[in-house]
């Protein structure tokens, strides 16, 4: 077998959702605080980018906290990633959404996908 | 047998892959190995202890006489892409024929690798030596030049050595100290961090400390 896939194969995630640009998630990432201690940080918002394939494929989300916008890149396949949720499917329109950095509001929101 | 210090290999190509702390580490992956003995080479005869390695099948038929006969001493029974030279306290310590693999070699965390860089072809000095470039705009005509290269009357010669345009690449390069990340016999893979000098399929020779 080829190397490239035995080690993707051994590496990557399973237990990762299916998910598009478009789509709301929640990403839990172990944070590690001092040295023995680790917490949970969750992350919500929109996934407005999905880069790159095999192990180093990488996603963004992007949120707006306090009326400012924050986008946070995870490596998908991380193991600093506790788990990823899907909360809703968006019916996107293009496979990276910038335009959402310029608009506010209702018109960032995410039309949901019902159909496939 | 006793381990072998260094080793001729192939580069395959880079990925990532996900250190024990969940940090993700760029590395080179390597196919080291099987190298076969073909010769030992004595302080007595040829002024230095070595052993002779090979690496890589090549059919007998795509041999030329020379080289199909001197595989032929080893009693091995195809030739090699790649044959280089190991330097080795004992060479009796190997036996020519016999098959070195990944479990031969004298692994630490860290390795050499000596590889040749890709050719870049005649290159200014911008590119081959960091040179900075003129300005590209307000009549200044010296965009990629390299300027003066010396004096006048004294010394009236150009000193030896002044870095000027020329072929680039191509140069046999020692990577020190490359941490290993993950060493596979049963594939004869190792994984050094970063990059290794060479193209794809490039040979490499994987020196240990």
């Amino acid at each position: 077998m080829d190397i490239f896939k035995k080690l993707a194969f051994e590496h990557r995630r399973m237990d990762i959702p299916d998910f598009r640009t478009g789509d709301t998630v929640k990403v839990y990432t172990k944070i590690r605080e001092g040295d023995e201690k680790e917490r949970i940080q969750v992350f919500e918002g929109v996934v407005i980018k999905k880069k790159g394939g095999g192990l180093s494929e990488t996603f963004t989300v992007r949120k707006v906290s306090y009326g400012v916008g924050v986008e946070k890149t995870f490596p998908l396949h991380s193991p600093r990633i506790d788990k990823i949720e899907l909360i809703t499917k968006g019916r996107r329109n293009r496979a990276r959404l910038y335009y959402l950095r310029q608009l506010r509001g209702k018109a960032a929101k995410q039309k949901i996908r019902t159909k496939n | 047998m006793a381990k072998i210090m260094a080793m001729i290999g192939r580069k395959i190509g880079m990925t990532q892959v996900f250190d024990s702390l969940g940090q993700a580490v760029p590395v080179t992956v390597l196919e080291v190995g099987p190298c076969t003995v073909l010769q030992k080479k004595y302080q007595e005869k040829e002024g230095y202890n070595a052993v002779q390695l090979g690496f890589g099948k090549r059919p007998l038929n795509r041999l030329n006489m020379p080289e199909a006969g001197h595989v032929r001493k080893a009693n091995v029974g195809h030739g090699f892409y790649v044959i280089k030279e190991v330097k080795v306290d004992n060479p009796d310590d190997f036996t020519p024929g016999a098959e070195l693999t990944l479990n031969d070699l004298e692994l630490r965390e860290i390795v050499d690798i000596i590889g040749t860089t890709k050719g870049k072809g005649f290159q200014g000095t911008v590119k081959r030596h960091g040179f900075s470039r003129g300005r590209m705009g307000h009549g200044s005509k010296h965009h990629r030049e390299m300027g003066s290269i010396g004096q006048s009357a004294y010394p009236s010669r150009i000193i030896k050595g002044k870095r000027m345009p020329g072929r680039m690449g191509g140069n046999r390069i020692t990577v020190k100290n490359c941490m290993v990340i993950d060493v596979r016999p049963e594939d004869n893979v190792l994984l050094v961090k970063g990059p290794v000098p060479g193209a794809r399929n490039g040979t490499v020779v994987v020196r240990c400390k």
